[in-house]
């Protein structure tokens, strides 16, 4: 049984929370720049290199990228031969939050209750997703959500016979209405199957894969492109103005379901899509 | 760019208003108010008691914003939009009290849009989750009320050509929809 101290994943979270949120990955901006290529409108390709300059100003480490440093969302696998010491793994990612969002000056945007809405100061408590995984090591994603884009996600359950129409058209649905809210250029995260609550965990971990990375299965993979296609033909475009490009990528994941049930989930992710991991 | 951009300063007259079209690029100067979800909640409030609001809101802009906390030896954090939408029900009430702009992101509905033209006012759209790059605009900032609600406390900024676009107008224009016609294929 490997030994890791509490200590030492607090001061991964930290610094996970602060690198998210001032270095946007370079597959973004290169998905930006890709955008740049194909935007015709005026109004969208200004909005695109500016999206370009604010990732290089934020990146000389003075600015996060966006004043939404979002819900500290914390995905860990765990390493079945991993024996956490000198305090619990939950308490030491909260405390990891803590520390990075006091550390790099980020935003605290997180209130107590949800209807008595009194912030708790310090963007804890984190959202935990823990699976436990073979292996001695533990690899640690820190995912900031901002809440304009998680605000247009929905969870629906369609019918078995809905199949892979009704999937399409419940997508299609959710970005449309969403317009402009969530900050596109989007990421479309697609969770098909499972439960109720694991669809939308799907559609979440979807948000992590790397913009043109595709999923492993063809059948997916495909669904995926004509996705990104039929969305990017609704006119949403940069900011919501109008243009050609509404979305940098649509990633699916699915899980087997019910035969009753196909639960599908859409997450949206604004164009800050903010990821960070490390393993220890 | 920058010869396609209007300059344009606060506090906004009858006359700048009517002279900006969904679509036109401005640069934006002068002092501004942020103020969001809960700030909003208590204007109006204050307004229904028929009490003075903590500033004078004739012919000013309020921005949609909750900055990150400043470092030190800045003036502010990142200072991008936050979404629009959600200060639907209140924008309407505070256009009638005098304030002429509103800067966020994101479509505002039919009473909004019906607001801006029956006061002659305008929404702006800047470019969101742009924080750093709107940041470095904010020449100034100083808190004005309700310092307990942190990142929505109102503050007072002076921003510096603030790169913004007419989003919906006192004429009727809205450019979500007007755009989104022009692209859609589907």
């Amino acid at each position: 049984m490997r030994e890791v101290p509490a200590e030492k994943i607090t001061a991964e979270v930290a610094r996970l929370c602060i690198e998210a949120n001032y270095y946007l990955g370079e597959d973004v901006v290169e998905g930006f720049r890709r955008a740049l290529e194909q935007e015709e409108s005026p109004v969208g390709k200004a909005i695109l290199e500016r999206l370009i300059e604010n990732a290089e100003i934020a990146a000389k480490g003075e600015y996060p990228y966006c004043q939404d440093t979002g819900f500290a969302v914390v995905f860990v696998e765990l390493g079945q031969d991993v024996h956490v010491v000198g305090g619990s793994l939950t308490e030491a990612i909260h405390e990891g939050v803590r520390r990075g969002y006091a550390e790099g000056y980020l935003r605290k945007s997180i209130v107590k209750d949800p209807l008595r809405r009194v912030n708790t100061g310090d963007n804890t408590p984190a959202v935990i997703w823990t699976e436990v995984v073979p292996g001695d090591q533990i690899r640690i994603t820190v995912a900031p959500k901002g809440g304009g884009s998680e605000n247009m996600s929905e969870v629906r359950m369609l019918k078995p016979a809905d199949g892979l129409e009704g999937v399409k058209r419940f997508v299609l649905d959710r970005v449309s209405r969403s317009g402009g809210d969530p900050c596109p250029p989007i990421i479309v995260g697609v969770g098909i199957g499972g439960t109720f609550e694991k669809c939308a965990w799907l559609a979440k971990k979807a948000l992590l894969r790397d913009l043109g990375v595709r999923n492993p299965d063809p059948f997916y993979a495909q669904l995926e492109v004509e996705l990104l296609q039929e969305v990017n033909k609704l006119g949403i475009g940069p900011q919501g103005l109008g243009g050609r490009v509404t979305a940098l990528d649509v990633h699916v994941e699915a899980y087997p379901c019910h035969i009753a049930s196909l639960p599908v989930a859409v997450n949206i992710q604004c164009h800050a899509a903010r990821h960070k991991s490390a393993v220890i | 760019m920058a010869s396609e951009f209007k300059h344009i300063s606060t506090p906004l007259t009858d006359e700048v208003v009517e002279g900006l079209s969904a679509g036109d690029n401005v640069l934006l100067s002068g002092v501004i108010y942020t103020a969001r979800d809960a700030a909003h909640k208590r204007l109006v409030e204050l307004l229904d008691k028929g009490e003075e609001l903590p500033f004078d809101l004739r012919g000013q802009v309020i921005y949609y914003v909750g900055p990150t906390p400043a470092r030190p030896g800045k003036v502010i954090g990142a200072a991008g939009p936050t979404t629009s939408g959600r200060m639907n029900p209140y924008a309407p009430r505070l256009l009638a009290a005098g304030q002429k702009g509103i800067i966020g992101k994101g479509e505002m509905d039919r009473a909004v849009q019906e607001a801006l033209e029956r006061y002659k006012a305008v929404y702006f759209a800047a470019i969101g989750g742009a924080g750093a790059l709107i940041a470095q605009c904010v020449v100034s900032s100083e808190l004005v009320a309700y310092e307990d609600l942190g990142p929505e406390a109102i503050r007072r900024l002076v921003v510096r050509d603030l790169p913004l676009t007419v989003a919906q107008d006192c004429h009727g224009g809205n450019l979500y929809q007007e755009g989104r016609r022009r692209y859609q294929l589907a």
